[in-house]
């Protein structure tokens, strides 16, 4: 160290405490915070949208996840129903009867209609079902409890003021009179409303549920699970591992990035026209709805599973190719397994996509009216969107909180599906 | 470049060093990178049951020369090799030739270890099991067993045979994928700085197995170690700028080399 000659000038020490050094550093650091400041601040709009969404959902929606209910004496009388033939009776009469002996001191025609209208019309389909459920209950007397029907369910649930003058309510004096004779007799409930996810749709939003829209949007899911998978999967592997570069490849991948952005609309047209009027399949059925879904998740799928397989380290497909492993070896025992966290991940983020699509099932007609869910793939089904769309649409003042508790529970099948993605992503990518 | 070829044709005359049983034989080996050149006319015998080792500034071409004798180059798209390559005298680019067989008889170990992600067994279990080297059970393992006893790694493993082979130190994972390699019976080991990653303690136990490995195999090792060069192989092939410039006997290469670009590199002079 004692040979540097001495005519070369060591550099000049910076002075890493004057004023400038400080005042540099200090306007750095005050960019970094503003970063963090910026970021800090989009966070919070998001989450604070997020709240407000959601919040105003539940609070519309959570008087739906309640249902009023009335408890009614009604005598199943066998000269209007015969155990023999059950599905048949006239079941009518006997709910008229059953509210006659709700109201004992009514005897005007006019106040009995009106007596019959705090019950729900879907009244004798209830018993009926009973009834059909268990014969022996015909010549018996039994309780029976029955939603009541929407303006008294809301004016149960304060929805309807009762304070406010007889004119500007749905109800008026005497109705009210007659339904508070009913709560000072204790035969007013309001339960849990598990119909609203086991029953299907109706007229009468309180007797209105989403079993039909979640079955058939379970059988659409299925159809389009069933098709994009190997599908999508199968393309992604001739893409990445098989397929040439050269001009034609460069399209057919200029294609697919296309399609994922293509708007969802266009492929219920061209469902529609394809599947529907060329191939001739039945309209509204899950079984087209799954197609058109599962050309919109298609292209999802192709992407993340080319991005899975990319990321497979090199050197595992060196390893196998290198002891001699042909080409299917590498993909099927080395590549595959080890992109499956991510094609499964991104499969499910695709499903969820298309569990919430509501415009091409509604060009393809999955927004019918129908009173059950669907009984197979090939048979007319609503969706779980598309009921919020139908329910969005009504004008009944029960279908209001109904439509946004219907958001809710389509948000929680949502959110449960990237929750399992998130989970898989987590547990399968360990083994790496 | 026009000089390049010339060099490279001037060493071709001089260099063909005709060995007495040569296992592979590299005759006028050029590859293209697109229309980058990476080696010229290289001709270089691989001698039986001996470790050759190829030695050379980064950049110089010896992966390249390396991974044509297994054409690990196929895989890669823009890559072209024109020449001639033959294992026991058979061209192994004829297009008659069955590349998975090829790669079953001349293996390839990596620079960086690379297990699969799966047991230890399955890892060494793999190679005999997709050509069905094994005819049952108790054949597969005695495979895996022998196979890991000749890479030394067995006393290590005997216990854990079961367990991911990613979880095993870097040297052991280097052994596990010699082991995995031996597995199969391979005539020929490749090897691409197969000591880069390890420490000296684990660089000298694959050294002694390298060692041990030459009585059945041919082993062609890349190393940027001279001393290691020195330690394990028999001859050594000096390339520079894609260009064969020596091959020779491992002690005349370092003590004598013929050719000034030789000398300066094993001594240390630049590279
Ligand atoms: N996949 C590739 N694509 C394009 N050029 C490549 C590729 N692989 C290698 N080359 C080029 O070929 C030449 C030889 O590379 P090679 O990897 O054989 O060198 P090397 O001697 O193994 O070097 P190192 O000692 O650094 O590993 C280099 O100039 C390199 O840039
Ligand atoms: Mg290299």
């Amino acid at each position: 160290m004692t040979d540097i000659s001495n005519n070369q000038t060591p550099p000049a020490a910076v002075d890493w405490a004057s004023g400038k050094a400080k005042a540099l550093r200090k306007k750095r650091y005050a960019a970094d915070r503003r970063l963090r400041y910026y970021g800090i601040a989009a966070i919070s709009t998001a989450v604070l949208l997020l709240g407000i969404l959601i919040g105003s959902l539940v609070s519309t929606g959570y008087l739906a996840f309640v249902q009023t209910h009335v408890t009614m004496e009604v005598a199943i009388d066998p000269e209007q129903v015969s155990a023999d033939d059950p599905a048949s009776g006239n079941y009518r009469a006997i709910v008229s009867d059953g509210v006659q002996r709700l109201f004992p001191d009514v005897e005007d025609g006019g106040a009995l209609r009106a007596a019959a209208g705090i019950i729900t019309n879907g009244a004798q389909v209830i018993l009926r079902n009973r009834v059909i459920a268990d014969r022996s209950l015909v010549g018996q007397t039994i309780r029976l409890q029955v939603p009541v029907s929407d303006p008294y369910d809301q004016l149960y649930k304060d929805v309807i003021d009762r304070d406010l003058p007889e004119n500007r309510r749905r109800l008026n004096d005497s109705q009210i009179a007659l339904f508070e004779t009913l709560e000072d007799r204790g035969l007013i409930e309001a339960k849990a409303n598990w119909g609203l996810i086991f029953s299907s749709d109706s007229r009468f939003p309180e007797l209105a549920g989403l079993a039909g829209a979640i079955v058939g949007s379970f059988y659409a899911l299925l159809v389009c699970f069933a098709i994009s998978f190997p599908i999508g999967i199968a393309a992604a592997i001739y893409l990445e591992e098989f397929a040439p570069k050269n001009r034609w490849t460069d399209l057919i991948e200029v294609n697919i990035n296309n399609l994922a952005a293509v708007p969802s609309i266009v492929f219920g047209l061209l469902g529609l026209a394809v599947f529907i009027q060329l191939f001739g399949l039945p309209r509204s059925a899950p079984l087209v709805g799954g197609l058109v879904l599962a050309l919109m998740t298609l292209p999802t799928i192709i992407i993340v599973t080319r991005n899975s397989l990319k990321a497979v380290p090199p050197s595992i497909r060196e390893a196998a190719l290198g002891i001699g492993a042909s080409r299917h070896e590498v993909i099927l025992h080395h590549l595959l397994p080890l992109a499956i966290p991510g094609i499964l991940t991104g499969t499910i983020i695709g499903l969820a996509q298309a569990l919430g699509e509501t415009a091409p099932l509604l060009l393809i007609g999955m927004n019918a009216f129908l009173t059950s869910p669907p009984g197979g793939i090939m048979e007319p089904a609503t969706a779980l969107p598309t009921q919020i769309f139908i329910w969005a649409d009504s004008p009944e003042r029960g279908f209001v909180s109904r439509t946004s508790a219907a958001i809710l529970v389509l948000l929680g099948f949502l959110i449960t599906m990237n929750a399992i993605a998130i989970y898989l992503r987590s547990r399968l990518e360990r083994r790496w | 470049m026009n000089q390049m070829t010339e060099i490279a044709l001037e060493h071709a005359i001089t260099n063909v060093a005709p060995q007495v049983n040569a296992k592979m034989r590299g005759r006028d080996v050029n590859v293209f990178y697109g229309a980058k050149q990476a080696l010229f006319d290289v001709n270089l015998d691989i001698g039986e049951r001996q470790v050759t080792s190829l030695i050379g500034p980064s950049g110089c071409g010896k992966s390249t020369f390396l991974r044509c004798l297994n054409r690990m180059n196929d895989t890669i798209d823009i890559a072209r090799m024109v020449g001639d390559i033959t294992l026991d005298g058979q061209d192994i680019y004829d297009p008659k030739i069955d590349v998975v067989e090829l790669r079953a008889r001349v293996g390839m170990v990596f620079q960086k270890p690379n297990p699969f992600p799966k047991s230890i067994f399955e890892n060494v279990a793999y190679g005999p099991k997709i050509h069905g080297l094994a005819s049952n059970k108790t054949d597969l393992e005695e495979i895996v067993v022998t196979s890991l006893k000749k890479a030394s790694l067995f006393d290590e493993v005997k216990d854990r045979l079961h367990e991911p082979g990613t979880g095993l130190s870097g040297g052991q994972q280097q052994r596990l994928c010699i082991a995995r390699a031996i597995a199969v019976s391979p005539e020929v080991i490749l090897m691409d700085e197969p000591c880069s990653a390890l420490d000296p303690i684990a660089t000298a136990k694959i050294e002694e197995l390298i060692d041990e490995l030459r009585a059945n195999f041919t082993i062609v090792i890349v190393t940027h170690s001279m001393q290691q060069a020195a330690r394990v192989s028999q001859r050594t092939a000096f390339f520079h700028l894609g260009i064969l410039v020596e091959e020779g006997a491992t002690e005349q290469i370092f003590t004598a080399p013929s050719d000034k670009r030789t000398q300066d590199y094993v001594t240390g002079r630049f590279g």
